[in-house]
């Protein structure tokens, strides 16, 4: 095993060597064909013959418990092989491997919990059987409105302790300019488009799942846990995932459900949620009341900056949003506090999506940072300039690297932000008001342990081994380019195998940590391949160049395939956080501009153009990484415009629970959108230096549209998302 | 009740409260065609019926007695890919792949639609529409992308009808 934490920089030197070309291009998905072809198999697909439906039957109160449940008339439906309910082992929610929910209770915590599941010979069946089970509560008052709810400052959720630098309440008295603004950010699905699906089967005292999971790893001991075995009889298999962005990190409730089943009836069991079931039994991203406060001379030089937000989370969870985790980093400033309070609430889990923190911390500060820019009577860029950190402001932590201001320059001169109107309301085409607006974009960069298995075999192919997922964010293709560079392959000659935990452990998906941390375990397995085949040829590995196949040493050259012929190597990689991990801050980061238009007649806002310039490190892949970031950028515009989870505070129901009142963004909310990347790589980070993507594109995003619908119209709004009820009348006359 | 599904025959006796849909993905086990959300809200689901794109969630299987359906499997194969699956591979019209043979079925049918000279609610002239990116994202929004592909899936679509235009 090559083994190496992060305690210095390192870069592999076969990687600067390559010849193949392969990391950084545009290549197409390794599995494309699987998915435009729909040969590509989901969680749902494809189960044995003689597979049963699971249909989980929800709570109908939103707080108390559980009395009776009278399964007879379910029993007695057609086609209905079990009715389960009471089983000690069944959980009340999700569960991760850092915190599991209430199992074996039968307290409700929330409306749409589920409290008993139906398996039948149909789907069919099953669903309709389980509207007939009749299930008693002893309801209690329940805590719905979010605006009610007691708020508690010392409390132990979070992985974010708070912060608090200097003299704030003095520092704020002294600076020139105050802004100090409260910001609001609604509930937040992260609903991934397959829905959450398990086919759950027993071979003996063995449980295999096939489920819809970002982190399989995880998940097999958080199963493990929740049925009371051995993590050694879990297999955990996920080669496709229809999507995540945070709400397939954990075990949800159903995947127990379907274990239990399967269990009980001695056959394989699955089940999907359906639509309205995700919005109950998956978590969503707390709404946050977030108090922005920023004081600074009139040259705009920053003194005082404080992120104090309040997040939610039901009493059988312990996850809490991290609401400044962006925030830390992004500008200098002496006086600094950070906190998140906590108000419990009897809802549905909040739990980490996309860009858990980043996401709406850098809403709120972004618009604070156009709205002090605006005060002072400084380009909005030239303000972030003049608080560009030479070192991490909170921790005193180096940068490993950090080219922000790259980004503003670079995507100010390609966005053509020198047109923008420095006058809010002054730019009008017929009755739409025409506006820009910019934002920083900021993710935290993490090293995680990672492992990876690479075999170049009889034939000269390569296979790469590893437990990691690919959700949509490329995972396969990237593993294979990095395996392709370091031994001189072609595409066509390696082969990923992911998705499944008799792999060697890795990452998963989750916290943009997934490509850097694999890949890098992929590259160091590699390196000891390198050193065996430079055995091999009698050469040192620096000496060797690798391509197509064919290894060349100084006058000497064979093809792999000869080399290995009868004796295939297999070599393991493993990359972890170390000392220079801790030692340094690291961070991803962009520059976001929009241009909307504003209807001054009805308040209607459309996204004319979205560009960023962003620093992720290594690009392994231009086309799945701008698709990436992309696909995060539009992530912000919905957040910003029209995506709102609405509670009914009298039972804790969702109002809209699905894509018919939940509006995710479609195609035609989208415009072209364009992205950059200015690419550094950062060899602290991980051994392949590639810094998050997929969470950074909604850092920022939501900002720079609500700040140019200001220099649209004149209208600033603080309670996001910006619809038009909230623009309409304090649009100026038509 | 018989139907053609991809150019075959097929004979099957569903429940008659089963969508095509299931009937598709648990009877036929063409599970290229998705359920993203079972209310017609999501687009995931989009098979041609008899030539026309529709919602196989949205529709009991029984009422299609003698119809021609053609899914993601119909279009083309991984081996032998359908020009719009090549230009969706192309473009990176896609992700997590989900959405995908949706995307795929509904955009072929709406290149017919407009073939045919179908207006759609953003068309200015409505006997003689124009076909440019507008058109394409307003006609292609009954179909989610929650990885957000939507520019990969604009440029995708574009390239076919540039194609057609050609041939």
């Amino acid at each position: 095993m090559n083994d190496l934490a992060m305690d210095a920089p390192y870069r592999p030197a076969a990687l600067d060597r390559a010849q193949q070309g392969l990391l950084g291009k545009p290549i197409d998905r390794y599995e494309a064909r699987e998915k435009v072809s729909g040969a590509a198999l989901y969680a749902f697909e494809q189960a044995p013959e003689n597979t049963a439906y699971l249909a989980v039957v929800q709570s109908s109160i939103g707080r108390g418990r559980v009395t009776r449940v009278d399964a007879i008339e379910a029993e007695a439906a057609p086609g209905v092989i079990a009715v389960i309910h009471g089983d000690p082992r069944m959980p009340t929610g999700e569960g991760n491997s850092r915190a599991m929910s209430a199992i074996g209770k039968d307290e409700v915590f929330h409306y749409g919990q589920g409290v008993a599941i139906v398996v039948a010979e149909t789907q069919e069946a099953a669903r309709a059987a389980a509207r007939l089970v009749q299930v008693s509560y002893e309801e209690t008052p329940g805590r719905f409105d979010a605006a009610e709810v007691e708020i508690q400052q010392d409390h132990k959720l979070g992985f974010l302790p708070p912060v608090n630098r200097g003299d704030l309440d003095t520092a704020l008295a002294a600076a020139e300019v105050v802004v100090d603004r409260t910001y609001t950010t609604p509930i937040h699905f992260p609903a991934a488009l397959e829905p959450h699906a398990t086919l759950a089967w027993w071979e003996g005292d063995k449980l295999t799942v096939r489920t819809s999971n970002q982190v399989i790893g995880g998940a097999k001991g958080t199963i493990a846990t929740a049925l009371g075995i051995d993590k050694d009889r879990v297999r955990v298999l996920a080669p496709y995932v229809g999507g995540g962005f945070g709400g397939k990190t954990g075990v949800g409730p159903e995947v127990i459900f379907a274990a239990i089943a399967a269990e009980k009836i001695g056959r394989p069991v699955k089940v999907a949620l359906t639509r309205r079931q995700t919005a109950y039994m998956v978590h969503h991203r707390s709404p946050t009341t977030q108090r922005l406060r920023l004081g600074a001379d009139h040259e705009g030089r920053i003194s005082a900056i404080a992120h104090e937000s309040v997040a939610y989370q039901n009493e059988d969870s312990a996850f809490l949003e991290p609401v400044p985790f962006g925030t830390l980093p992004l500008y200098a400033g002496e006086a600094r506090r950070f906190r998140t309070d906590l108000a419990r609430i009897d809802l549905p889990a909040t739990g980490a999506v996309r860009a858990p923190g980043e996401a709406i911390g850098t809403f709120a500060v972004e618009c604070a940072m156009d709205e002090l820019a605006e005060e002072l009577g400084l380009d909005p860029i030239e303000l972030r300039r003049r608080n560009e950190p030479a070192r991490d402001p909170t921790t005193g932590k180096r940068f490993s690297t950090r080219r922000l201001l790259d980004c503003y320059d670079n995507g100010a001169r390609r966005f053509g932000w020198d047109q923008r109107a420095a006058t809010p309301g002054s730019r009008r085409e017929g009755e739409w008001l025409i506006g820009m607006g910019m934002a920083a974009a900021l993710r935290g960069n993490f090293t995680v342990n990672a492992e990876a298995e690479v075999i170049l075999g009889d034939d000269g192919r390569a296979t790469v081994r590893t437990d990691m997922t690919d959700i949509g964010t490329g995972t396969y293709t990237i593993l294979a380019q990095t395996v392709g560079d370091m031994l001189g392959l072609p595409i066509a000659a390696i082969d990923v195998v992911i998705g499944d935990t008799d792999l060697p452990p890795s990452a998963g998906s989750g916290g943009s940590f997934g490509a850097g941390s694999a890949c890098a375990a992929a590259a160091l397995a590699c390196e000891d391949i390198l050193a065996e085949l430079g055995r091999r040829m009698n050469a040192a590995p620096e000496d060797m160049q690798l391509k197509d196949g064919v290894v060349t040493a100084t006058d000497r050259s064979s093809p792999l395939a000869d080399l290995v012929r009868g004796s295939p190597i297999s070599a393991k990689g493993k990359t972890s956080p170390g000392k220079e991990s801790q030692a340094t801050s690291q961070a991803s980061h962009g520059a976001q501009f929009a241009e909307v238009a504003v209807n001054a007649v009805t308040g209607e806002v459309r996204v004319r153009r979205m560009l960023g310039v962003f620093d992720i490190g290594r690009v392994l892949n231009e086309k799945t990484a701008k698709n990436q970031i992309i696909g995060g950028m539009v992530w912000g515009l919905a957040y910003a415009l029209t995506e709102d989870g609405i509670v009914d505070p009298r039972n804790g129901r969702f109002v809209n629970p699905d894509f018919g009142e939940y509006h995710v963004a479609v195609n035609a909310d989208v415009p072209q959108i364009e992205a950059y990347f200015i690419e550094e790589i950062d060899d602290s980070a991980n051994p392949v230096g590639a810094k998050g993507v997929g969470e950074l594109g909604i850092a920022g995003s939501g900002a720079a549209i609500v700040n140019a619908i200001y220099n649209a119209t004149g209208v600033r709004i603080y309670d996001m998302p910006v619809t038009l009820d909230k623009l309409l009348p304090h649009l100026p006359p038509v | 009740m018989r139907f053609t599904i991809n150019g075959s025959k097929r004979e099957a006796d569903p429940d008659i409260r089963a969508s095509l849909l299931d009937v598709l993905r648990e009877e036929f086990a063409l599970t290229g065609t998705k359920k993203g959300c079972d209310h017609g809200q999501c687009g995931a689901c989009t098979v041609l019926a008899n030539g026309r794109r529709i919602n196989a969630c949205l529709t009991l299987a029984v009422m299609h007695q003698d119809d021609d359906i053609v899914t993601i499997e119909g279009l083309g194969s991984a081996d032998s890919l359908h020009p719009m699956q090549a230009a969706f591979v192309r473009h990176d019209g896609y992700q997590c792949g989900y959405c995908t043979p949706g995307q795929i079925c509904s955009a072929v049918g709406m290149l017919d639609e407009v073939a045919k000279g179908w207006p759609s609610h953003v068309s200015d002239d409505l006997s003689a529409p124009m076909f440019d990116d507008g058109e394409i994202s307003e006609r292609m929004s009954g179909n989610l992308c929650r990885c957000s592909a939507y520019p990969n899936i604009v440029d995708a679509i574009r390239d076919v009808h540039a194609q057609e235009q050609k041939a």
